[in-house]
């Protein structure tokens, strides 16, 4: 493809691929998203390439492999468009028929989803329970791009926030659309991101950075994954936008050295930008020149940490550094360097596009917009999953959810990942928006919502937690290092019975000093599962401990 | 650079901009504990004893005292309930680590830190990293550095840079808080280079030393196959 000089070349590039698409010509979009993947959806893909040929209607029927459709537990996932038609668990052997039926527009019933409360079919993802209840605008282009290919992206109307941007808009009002917006950073803060990005803006240095904080590492948090791998072109726009409002020449992606679709994906979309002109000098014509580089960690969890993260970029350990001069105003080698997560830099083409009173209209009071999650624990429907802020977690864990399986109760959400917190199910209406849930002592934060049923033993998931925390500490301030590792003794002793009485009162003091004595956010945060634990559920440590005493005197 | 004023425990102090507060409470004679920090290395904020409550703009703020730079206005006090509490901790964690550390047994009598509140896993080390810093920072040999992190990071010697830059230096065992620094030392030696950090002279002029009449020997080191492949062999 020809590089591209203006917006209206890039307007004609659209309109050619759009008229070589017929929209009405089924195409079967086969899941290749992380959980697809693992329940082997290559096999699956590569049955539906052989089959299309070996039936000859490759004519008439589209195929392509995707990202994460969103409904990992019941990978593979294959959708059939026009229209949407999903199918569930597809196995290699269930292909012929598939592409048979696909040709002729019709639908295999067998493999229809059924509703199992009420055994109602669902033929259509907007019929689907697991889909109906959400709003898909930042991963609904996902099942209908193949992520390898730009024109795919273009297709469905991507670098057209770009174009609109640089042509139409000065750096400045792109600031102030995103600042109006109130586009509060996904990364787990909220801070807002117009805010952040005006600092950088207005640091004295010339020299910026713009990052795409891909980093996402603990158990339970796959949605940046999600995303990224499957639109990385979405992320790369938001990127690109960025830079021109911010003013920065040189843009970082960095994410994890072990997601070799991920790091494959990445490196064409930056690959096919820079081909087509939308990454390097004079982007569309405009006089703006951005390059982005796609950077690796060294597989630590503490990488993901603004300020240790940068250090990494600069090719030095990653080790946090004190952040009492903001990275937004002395970050990769001193220089201004803005960094956003990936779920927030995919939110910026479309406040650009449909602008920020549109954006705001979606969300709480203070939370505006939607918010990915990952669902998974005890739940029926586990997978990545887009609603709007302020959605009651009610919603997601029943309605999208399905519940909890085999009819048992649940007892607690944690919520936030390995540094969130866990809330008893009597909370369960509360509104999914920061500053509700950080109130409740369980912050969005990494975004991963955990359903936990009645036989969970909240003292065993605080030192599971805390084990893994323990383990990506990286060792360099005390409270985090030790205070962290002091915790995961005491708990395990409580667990193994050999709790005793003034442990709470050392598990209080150790999480207050390592929550205000820390270094970096890591370590500030560690504590709060526990602290949440300790807010909510006090009386199962105390029965715990009270119950190994008794048990050590008997034994005596 | 223009000058800042603020206030520390009641006292006023001027500095130039950029100092940090842990230099400016030093110069007007404020004493905050510290383990991790020394005036010849860049300032690193790692044992956290140095924290202090600030006061700037209406809001009362937790922050090390070593890396935060003074502000006009800026309201400092060293010593508070919370801030003794923080301190506290930090000694009876690092004392589940080093015991009978001088220092920290100092500090532990000054702030009625409890030796025995935490479960001891004596690694002797406090993890200042004063001994790396120091031997990176101020030598550039990197004869020191650490190994793995979280609780089981340890500052480790590499006997190939070791063999050859310590014998005259050493200047890290008199900054270590715990002697950690010399024992890991001559672990190393003993374990990867016995009697062969001699070269021309003897390092300390010790009368009666047992290696001044050991000729010095070429260095080498015996390269071990990895693990997988010893197993094989076995």
């Amino acid at each position: 493809m020809p590089s591209l000089q203006t917006t209206a070349e890039l307007e004609e590039l659209r309109e050619q691929i759009r008229a070589a698409r017929d929209p009405s010509k089924p195409c079967i979009a086969v899941c290749g998203g992380a959980a697809c993947d693992g329940l082997d959806s290559a096999a699956v893909a590569a049955a539906f390439a052989a089959e299309i040929a070996a039936q000859g209607v490759a004519a008439k029927v589209d195929f392509r492999i995707t990202g994460c459709h969103g409904y990992c537990n019941k990978g593979p996932n294959v959708l059939v468009g026009p229209g949407d038609v999903c199918y569930f668990e597809v196995k290699p052997e269930d292909v012929p028929e598939v592409v048979a039926s696909a040709a002729k527009g019709e639908v295999v019933d067998r493999l229809v989803y059924r509703d199992p409360a009420t055994g109602e079919k669902a033929v259509h993802m907007s019929e689907v329970p697991f889909y109906k209840h959400q709003m898909r605008i930042l991963i609904g282009d996902i099942p209908r791009i193949d992520p390898t290919r730009i024109a795919d992206y273009l297709a469905v109307g991507g670098y057209s926030a770009l174009a609109k941007a640089l042509s139409q808009m000065t750096s400045d009002q792109v600031l102030q659309e995103v600042k109006k917006a109130n586009l509060r950073g996904r990364g787990g803060g909220g801070f807002p991101a117009g805010l952040k990005w005006e600092t950088t803006k207005n640091a004295p240095e010339k020299t910026k950075y713009v990052i795409v904080n891909g980093h996402e590492g603990e158990s339970g948090a796959f949605m940046d994954r999600a995303m990224l791998t499957g639109n990385p072109h979405r992320v790369l726009e938001g990127l690109i936008i960025g830079a021109y409002a911010i003013g920065a020449q040189q843009g970082y992606i960095y994410t994890r050295h072990d997601s070799p679709s991920m790091a494959r994906h990445i490196t064409a979309a930056l690959e096919q930008a820079k081909e087509l002109g939308l990454l390097g000098k004079n982007i569309l014509g405009s006089g703006f020149d951005f390059d982005v580089e796609l950077h690796f960690d060294v597989g630590i969890f503490v990488s993901g940490e603004s300020s240790a993260l940068m250090r990494s970029i600069e090719g030095n350990t990653p080790e946090p550094r004190p952040k009492y001069i903001r990275t937004s105003v002395s970050g990769i080698w001193d220089k201004p360097s803005n960094l956003n997560n990936v779920e927030t830099w995919a939110n910026v083409p479309e406040i650009i596009n449909r602008g920020a009173d549109w954006f705001t209209s979606i969300g709480s009071e203070k939370s505006k917009g939607t918010k990915l999650v990952s669902l998974s624990g005890h739940v029926v429907n586990s997978g990545v999953v887009e609603v709007p802020m302020g959605t009651p977690l009610r919603t997601i864990v029943f309605d999208i959810g399905g519940g909890v399986p085999e009819g048992r109760a649940p007892k607690a959400i944690h919520f936030g990942g390995a540094m969130g917190g866990s809330i008893p199910i009597s909370m369960i209406d509360a509104p999914l928006d920061f500053d509700g849930m950080a109130k409740l002592g369980a912050p969005i934060g990494a975004g991963g919502l955990l359903v936990m049923d009645e036989d969970t033993d909240m003292i065993e998931m605080a030192r599971y937690l805390l084990d893994f925390l323990v383990k990506e500490s990286c060792g360099k301030c005390t409270p985090c290092r030790e205070g962290m590792y002091q915790m995961l003794k005491i708990l395990t002793n409580i667990i193994e019975g050999k709790g005793r009485k003034f442990d709470l009162e050392r598990l209080a003091d150790l999480t207050e000093v390592t929550s205000l004595g820390s270094l970096c956010a890591l370590g500030k945060t560690s504590s709060d599962p526990l602290k949440s634990m300790l807010r909510y559920f006090k009386p199962e440590f105390e029965a715990r401990i009270a119950a190994g005493s008794a048990a050590g005197s008997e034994a005596k | 650079m223009s000058d800042i004023t603020l206030h520390i425990d009641g006292k006023e102090a001027t500095v130039p901009a950029g100092t940090t507060v842990l230099k400016a409470a030093q110069k007007i004679g404020v004493s905050i504990p510290t383990l991790c920090h020394h005036p010849k290395l860049e300032d690193y904020g790692g044992c956290r004893l140095c924290l202090v409550e600030v006061e700037s703009r209406g809001r009362t703020n937790y922050v090390v005292s070593c890396l935060y730079p003074a502000e006009t206005g800026l309201v400092v006090r060293t010593r508070s309930e919370k801030v003794d509490k923080v301190r506290r901790l930090i000694i009876e964690e690092l004392m589940a680590r080093a015991p009978d550390a001088p220092e920290l047994v100092r500090l532990a009598y000054e702030y009625g830190a409890d030796r025995n509140r935490f479960e001891k896993e004596a690694s002797f080390c406090v993890l200042c990293g004063l001994c790396v810093r120091y031997c990176a920072e101020v030598k550039q040999k990197h004869a020191v550095g650490f190994i793995e992190n979280g609780h089981v990071r340890e500052i480790s010697f590499i006997p190939e840079i070791a063999a050859k830059e310590c014998w005259d230096c050493q200047e890290c065992f008199a900054i270590c808080p715990t002697s950690y620094a010399q024992a890991a030392y001559f672990l190393t030696e003993a374990l990867a280079f016995p009697g062969q950090r001699k070269k021309e002279s003897a390092p300390i002029g010790v009368e009666g030393d047992r290696m001044a009449n050991i000729p010095a020997v070429p260095i080498t080191f015996v390269k071990r196959p990895p693990a997988s492949e010893r197993e094989l062999a076995g």
